[in-house]
């Protein structure tokens, strides 16, 4: 450790002081590490408050009739839990926080390509949450549409949709800005020596992602922009009592929703694929199929966004036609799962933290993928569509695939990015009790939605309630899991935990520099001369 | 569970088992060589890894398989779901009309009802209308499902197989009270039906019914859905409760200014052919559509004669 702080010849990022010290210097910075760390802090602020949204609906869902809120509370609180979740935390999720902290190191660059335009998408983030909130607040009340704003009832309900759109609007350009930003570091700024088959696979799964922000987003942004002018000027796109068509909302909206799902699952495979060759000791199974899939996934993935609409009086052939391209893009996913298994055969697997995330990733992750699979089939997807089965399969993928593995990458990142450890003991017991809250909230969904609860549903019929019941009781569990590991992390952070280097012995780049990172990364920018993984 | 309700069940249900069965395999077996694998060359029992750096053999294994397969998923999911979008030439009609939060059934003959009445073993055919936002219509027992959209006729058809009640709902998120637009769809033997056709067709008794005040509006403000906000009992939902509300006293606000009114013939046509001129004080604006279309003045005069009987 001592070599270690003499040879270092300047300060790290968290104690560096530029011009502005104290909060201003954090707040102007362009450092991409500090900028990681902005969205941390201010995405863990409004994942904690959605998911006391959440708790508060499933508390609501108790029993049948009214507990602590009314129906118009209730239809308001799962807008916004939609709203704080989708555009707050799993959009920007992984890729915002570790892959700007993350990305320069791992391809042995000091910083993005556009460090300014980087603090300017956190800005946009900020901004776009603000107004999200304003519409809380201001106008005739939250909006209640749904985080989806389905034409025509976006249009016709009185409360504050225009503020909640326009927010939306403008965190799509932090999305777009900093998809761009990651794919031109990518391709000017990997170190020499590092092909493009050379890179780690959390760039690759990054690369796709930004594709997908940079041309997916638009659709969205325009679509909202359609919604506002006809609140407000009264232009007829969606609404047919004035001209439009409520089916072509649907399908602006999914262009960009249903790629958004990628955008938020592709960072999380890629974290997950950094984590396992780490703790297996042996290089990553299948490089190049892993690379295939992501992009295979990033690419048929915009074709699908029809299976969201079986049930909307699409025409025939557009429903069998997006479910057979729905069939196939589950083939990538199915073999990053294969490739991540075979990693472990004949490895010398090191069981910790991030690892029991990673294997309970891949658990729920393929749970999520195979109710995919019923919802993406025709007659199936009849009689389960918009039914709690789709709120538990997007449970699933969502936050047991992102939020896990934005988890798992947070354990396994943690002793880098702050050079502490946490309690091991106290992380996996968080961990298990989170896993069985989780299973236990949101499994009972996919029998209630066999038996057919429609979603968003304020009450219910007797015959769902003890279904309902076992689902509130695991909100408790996971939300205990969830306390003992923040508090876990909290503690590490403010000098309980030991200080460390390097726990893991991990073979990426951003092991092989100090903890924490110094403010310019790399003295000299690294020669890579194998792949990433080489044991 | 509902076994055989309908026409579409075997079908559908075949198609969830060959789903959820390969899923199944899968699921157990990938979990059970993770585990295996975490067991077995864990640090302890083999100190140090073999490098493997892939196999393309196994890559072209793993993806053509699993490509088979769910082109069988997906075979299966387009079998169950074809049928759905043909109904045979001699269906019954029926027209199903939705608004917020209430559905509307009519049959050919004129009858209205606001639960769906069907004869067993026979085609039902539906049109699907919206008046206001998108709803959609599902009947879980019988594994149908179809958006009812505004502007658009949507349609779908079924075949009830055994006789009995079946919950009806609402699935598209449709505002304040969504999680209360339920119905059933009750199916009947041939015989029973054709008694209920009749006797409901048959205008004598109807007029004998409109001789007794309040009779015809009873019906009107139930097959227009009103008391899915406005109780009959005094119980406060989202709009004021029917009863004793005719010749009371009431906090109105028009515009933003309060007012007392009393609630009389012409306030009674103002608040069902212009909901938001005078919105009753502590509810919500906005919540109701005007019924200008769907009631004419002969209808709001029965319906007055019905709110003067709930005292």
């Amino acid at each position: 450790m001592t070599d270690n702080i003499e040879t270092r010849h300047e300060p790290n990022y968290l104690e560096y002081r530029g011009k502005h010290g104290g909060i201003l210097g954090w707040l102007t910075t362009t450092d991409h590490k500090r900028i990681g760390l902005l969205y941390f802090y201010s995405m863990m602020t409004f994942f904690l408050a959605g998911v006391v949204m959440g708790l508060l609906m499933k508390y609501e869902l108790i029993s049948p009739g009214e507990q602590i809120m009314g129906p118009q509370t209730y239809n308001g609180l799962f807008t916004l839990h939609g709203l704080t979740m989708i555009f707050l935390f799993v959009i920007p999720g992984v890729a915002a926080v570790f892959g700007n902290f993350f990305l320069p190191i791992l391809i042995g660059a000091k910083d993005v390509s556009f460090p300014r335009l980087n603090l300017m998408s956190w800005y946009l983030y900020i901004i776009g949450a603000i107004v999200v909130l304003i519409s809380q607040f201001m106008g005739d009340g939250p909006p209640d549409t749904g985080w989806t704003f389905y034409a025509p009832y976006s249009l016709k309900t009185n409360t504050n949709v225009v503020a909640a759109v326009t927010g939306a609007f403008i965190l799509g350009f932090s999305s777009i800005l900093t998809g761009l930003n990651f794919i031109v570091t990518m391709h000017r700024l990997r170190a020499p020596g590092m092909g493009w088959l050379r890179m780690p696979l959390f760039g690759w799964a990054l690369y796709g992602t930004g594709w997908i922000q940079l041309l997916a987003t638009p659709v969205v942004g325009i679509t909202f922009l359609m919604v506002i002018a006809e609140r407000v000027l009264g232009i007829g796109f969606f609404d047919p009592a004035i001209g439009g068509d409520p089916i072509l909302y649907q399908h602006l909206f999914w262009i960009y929703s249903h790629p958004a799902v990628y955008i938020m699952i592709l960072p999380a495979m890629g974290a997950i694929t950094e984590i396992i060759p780490t703790f297996a000791r042996k290089t990553i199974f299948g490089y190049t199929a892993i690379v295939i899939s992501s992009m295979a996934i990033a690419f048929v993935g915009y074709f699908v966004w029809g299976h969201h609409m079986f049930t909307s009086g699409m025409s025939s052939t557009s429903r069998w036609v997006f479910s057979l391209l729905t069939f196939l893009v589950a083939i990538p996913s199915a073999i990053k799962v294969f490739n991540w298994t075979a990693t472990l055969y004949k490895g010398s697997i090191n069981i910790q933290t991030p690892f029991l995330w990673s294997i309970a990733f891949i658990f729920v992750f393929m749970i999520g993928g195979f109710s995919g699979l019923v919802v993406g089939s025709l007659a199936t997807d009849i009689h389960v569509h918009d039914t709690a089965f789709v709120v538990a399969h997007f449970h699933y993928i969502v936050f047991g695939g992102t939020g896990f593995a934005f988890f798992g990458a947070l354990h396994y990142w943690y002793p880098k990015m702050f050079a502490r450890v946490y309690n091991f003991k106290i992380a996996n017991i968080g961990l298990l009790i989170f896993f069985i809250g989780f299973n236990l909230l949101y499994f009972p969904m996919f029998y209630l939605g066999m038996l057919g609860m429609p979603r968003r549903y304020y009450d219910y019929l007797p015959m769902f309630h003890s279904a309902n019941t076992l689902s509130t009781i695991g909100s408790w569990i996971m939300a205990a899991g969830l306390l003992v590991i923040i508090i876990n992390l909290a503690r590490a952070r403010r000098g309980k935990g030991k200080e460390v280097d390097d726990p893991w012995d991990g073979k990426t780049l951003e092991w092989q520099i100090a903890s924490p990172p110094p403010v310019e990364n790399f003295e000299q920018i690294p020669v890579v001369e194998h792949g990433p993984y080489e044991y | 569970m509902y076994s055989g309700a309908s026409n579409f069940v075997t079908t559908t249900d075949t198609a969830f088992a060959v789903i959820i069965g390969i899923s199944m395999v899968f699921l157990i077996g990938i979990t059970a060589t993770m585990l295996w694998f975490v067991y077995r060359y864990n640090r302890k029992r083999n100190p140090v890894a073999t490098q493997i750096h892939g196999s393309n053999t196994l890559e072209v294994i793993w993806t053509v398989i699993p490509t088979i397969l769910v082109l069988v998923m997906f075979f299966y999911g387009w079998k169950g779901y074809a049928p759905m979008r043909n109904a045979p030439d001699d269906a019954m009609k029926i027209r199903a009309t939705a608004r917020m939060w209430s559905w509307l059934f009519e049959y050919e003959n004129g009858i209205k009802t606001d639960t769906l009445y069907v004869p067993v073993n026979k085609a039902v055919s539906l049109d699907l209308i919206s008046v206001d936002v998108i709803h959609s219509l599902y009947i879980p027992a019988f594994r149908v499902k179809e958006d009812m959209v505004p502007g658009k006729t949507n349609k779908m058809w079924f075949v009830g197989q055994k006789e009995g009640a079946y919950e009806l709902f609402c699935t598209e998120y449709c505002g304040l009270s969504h999680s209360y637009m339920f119905t059933e769809v009750v199916v009947m033997s041939e015989d029973e039906f054709a008694a209920w056709y009749a006797e409901k067709s048959d205008t004598t008794g109807r007029a004998a019914a409109a001789a007794v005040p309040g009779t015809l509006g009873k019906e009107l403000v139930r097959q227009n859905g009103c008391v899915a906000c406005h109780s009959l009992d005094g119980s406060k939902l989202i709009g004021p409760t029917f009863k004793g509300l005719y010749g009371s006293q009431h906090k109105v606000m028009t515009g933003n200014q309060e007012r007392e009114i009393t609630v009389d013939d012409e306030y009674i046509v103002r608040a069902i052919y212009e909901p938001d001129a005078d919105v009753a004080a502590g509810y919500i604006k906005g919540q109701m559509i005007s019924y200008r279309k769907e009631l004419t003045e002969q209808d709001v005069n029965e319906i007055i004669e019905f709110l003067k009987t709930l005292k």
